[in-house]
């Protein structure tokens, strides 16, 4: 799990480019199609509403969906592979209900924190190894997962339980300001961010992470090259377990409160960001940084039609839709010939 | 179809429905166990009503979409999007007869119907375009119409519950037609005609070819681009007819929840079912047990008297075990085949 080759040569995709003969500059396209959309909308809102251009607005797309970026970067990982994760929604929830459940019968915060992250790795650990060993798809297996996952909440509880413990408090209502301004995040997003740095540099540097993109790319040549196929097919999906489950947690900062309910069809939305972000669904393409990029751009549609104020919330999902779509033709376009 | 000197045992062993079928029957026994009279029919006002039609009618419009979804994977394909349609196509029926000059009136109805399904098969054609034509991964292509579907059903009713009272529109779900409820006559119907079609014609073999390879079939001069788009397009138009069954049902359409995760049930029955999600290898019988096993433990639970917020983990953990019998049942019979020869083990 150490680095293997010296770190600042090379891009991930720049290197993993070159080996497949493809110039970078054409993998990264859709990435930064996604920065330039990003920037195109933030500069539009500016223009159009008052107090839009400010630091805040842009910190609180952060505050905001910290949650959904933890998702979006366990995703990517499983996507690099080819796969597909559709449990993390529930596990969300899961752990949300979970800590709430436990906290109120008295659980000091720190094991509650630890036993749902364990929780969630096993769980990812155990449809990475139903994938992997009995050959099973991963959007059944995950699927089951979901079921799983969602009945276990409703097991825990139905109703909503409120959280009221002081760590949990403190990481809701804390503020980081940022040195020298007026400007403020949650510690969620420090989390989050850290998680981002963390799957950035094992992605890019360590044996693990160029592993991802070669199972990505094709398994079976990977397994030939003498490459832990297995170790790195179940990994990933403990690791998108992990960073459910790590999602979990912030959102239950975020809401303070642990609901069976919470978090349907998150999966979706993380699927969405890791595709508009530049990753390849067939795998092997794609970058964590682009996952973030793209949990922003969803982010910033809905701060954008807030803003609007007339425009209903169902326009929401309509654009996201229509977004999808136009990245998803524009990968095609660029990987022409690429896998189906 | 196999061959003469295969005994019935043998083949029974090797057909995929076995084990559906065994897990229903399980599935069965235990209700009757728990509930003696649970396979009791009653005839009143010349309608049957007992709990196995309970079953059938409730599960109508799961196994409509199943049966859609079917064709669809067994080209290779999967649409995500059934649940949005289903969606649509009751807020479009629902919006226009509430919307027009007389909405108990039968032609309204009939009007709202040949609306929603056009526009379902429109939304078909659409999914086969990304698909078929642009070459964008199923699962991706019609993940856009998931996302976007619902969204655009909440324009339809402007996001409220749409109530009608049209008695015509109303029979689809609620109905009787020869004693049995409408919705499981049209199912059946859609059921019987599809499998007619796919397994009397060489349009199954056809789509068995795509499915097990695209471009061998192309260049073999099947019209493999048409297929897909096809079952596509049908898929939507199933998931149409569900729509309408739903919406009549309780004779409202509600954009948010209407079919909502439909098309993950869909896709368990048809796995279940024995269809592999790799193409190639359907079985409409398959998938019509895969719905009614489906169904049949929703059921359970509430005669049983599991707790409903057990339920959703007993279902899980049914299909987990289904999924594992089927998945070492495979392997068990490509080692039973290697030794024949049919190619060779990859190391």
């Amino acid at each position: 799990m150490t680095a293997t080759m010296p770190t600042g040569t090379t891009t991930p995709a720049a290197s993993a480019a070159r080996s497949r003969s493809w110039r970078p500059s054409r993998r990264l396209v859709p990435t930064l199609a996604t920065f330039v959309l990003f920037v195109a909308l933030f500069a539009g809102g500016s223009l159009r509403y008052d107090g839009f251009f400010s630091g805040q607005v842009l910190l609180n797309l952060f505050v905001d969906n910290a949650f959904l970026i933890v998702l979006a970067v366990g995703m990517t990982f499983v996507i690099l592979t080819g796969g597909i994760d559709l449990s993390v929604g529930s596990v969300v929830a899961l752990s949300g209900v979970l800590s709430a459940k436990l906290l109120a019968a008295g659980w000091a915060p720190v094991p509650v924190m630890l036993l749902v992250l364990v929780l969630g790795t096993a769980l990812g650990l155990a449809m990475g190894a139903v994938i992997h060993y009995l050959d099973v798809q991963p959007f059944v297996v995950t699927l089951a997962g979901m079921f799983l996952a969602r009945g276990l909440c409703y097991v825990v509880s139905v109703e909503s339980i409120p959280i009221r413990d002081p760590l949990f408090t403190a990481f809701a209502t804390g503020a980081v300001y940022l040195p020298g301004t007026e400007l403020y995040v949650s510690p969620s997003v420090l989390v989050a961010l850290a998680v981002v740095a963390i799957a950035a540099y094992v992605l890019a540097c360590t044996r693990f992470g160029r592993g991802v993109y070669a199972v990505g790319g094709s398994s079976h040549s990977a397994m030939l090259m003498g490459l832990p196929v297995a170790r790195i097919r179940v990994g990933v999906y403990a690791i998108s377990g992990f960073c459910s489950a790590l999602g979990g947690l912030l959102f239950a900062f975020y809401a303070l409160s642990g609901y069976s309910l919470a978090a349907v069809g998150t999966e979706l939305d993380a699927i969405a960001a890791t595709v508009i972000g530049g990753t390849l669904l067939s795998g092997g393409v794609g970058l964590v940084a682009g996952s973030l990029l793209g949990v922003l751009v969803l982010g910033l549609i809905q701060t954008v039609i807030s803003f609007e104020g007339t425009l209903s919330s169902w326009w929401t999902k309509i654009v996201i839709g229509v977004l999808l779509l136009a990245f998803v033709v524009l990968q095609r376009v660029i990987v022409r010939g690429g896998p189906r | 179809m196999g061959t003469l000197r295969e005994s019935l045992g043998e083949r029974l062993r090797r057909s995929p429905l076995v084990l559906p079928a065994a897990a229903l029957l399980v599935l069965l026994l235990v209700n009757v166990v728990v509930t003696p009279g649970f396979l009791a029919l009653r005839v009143v006002d010349g309608h049957l009503f007992g709990s196995v039609v309970d079953i059938l009618k409730n599960g109508a419009p799961t196994a409509l979409i199943a049966l859609g979804m079917t064709l669809v994977v067994a080209t290779r394909g999967i649409d995500l999007s059934v649940g949005a349609t289903v969606a649509i196509a009751g807020s479009v029926a629902c919006t226009w007869i509430a919307g027009a000059s007389d909405p108990t009136d039968p032609g309204t109805a009939l009007v709202g119907i040949v609306l929603a399904l056009g526009l379902a098969l429109v939304l078909g054609a659409w999914n086969g375009l990304l698909v078929a034509a642009f070459g964008i991964q199923p699962i991706i292509a019609t993940l856009v119409l998931m996302t976007a579907g619902r969204g655009l059903a909440m324009l339809i009713t402007d996001g409220q519950i749409i109530t009608v009272a049209n008695p015509l529109f109303a029979e689809l779900g609620g109905g009787f037609l020869l004693g049995l409820p409408v919705a499981v006559v049209v199912a059946a119907v859609m059921f019987a005609a599809v499998a007619l079609l796919t397994r009397r014609t060489a349009l199954g073999l056809l789509i068995e070819s795509v499915g097990v390879n695209p471009t061998a079939s192309r260049l073999s001069g099947v019209r493999a681009r048409g297929i897909v788009w096809g079952g596509y397009v049908f898929a939507a138009l199933c998931a149409g007819v569900a729509g309408l069954m739903i919406s009549s049902n309780v004779t409202a359409a509600d954009a948010n929840n209407a079919g909502l995760w439909i098309e993950l049930d869909a896709i368990l029955a048809v796995v279940i079912g024995g269809t592999l999600l790799t193409g190639g290898r359907y079985s409409i019988g398959g998938t019509l047990l895969g719905a009614l096993i489906l169904q049949t433990l929703t059921t359970t639970v509430y005669t049983a008297g599991i707790p409903p917020e057990v339920s959703l983990v007993f279902k899980a953990a049914v299909i987990i075990v289904v999924f594992l019998l089927q998945a070492e049942k495979v392997r068990a019979l490509l080692h039973r085949r290697r030794p024949v020869g049919e190619r060779v083990a990859t190391p």
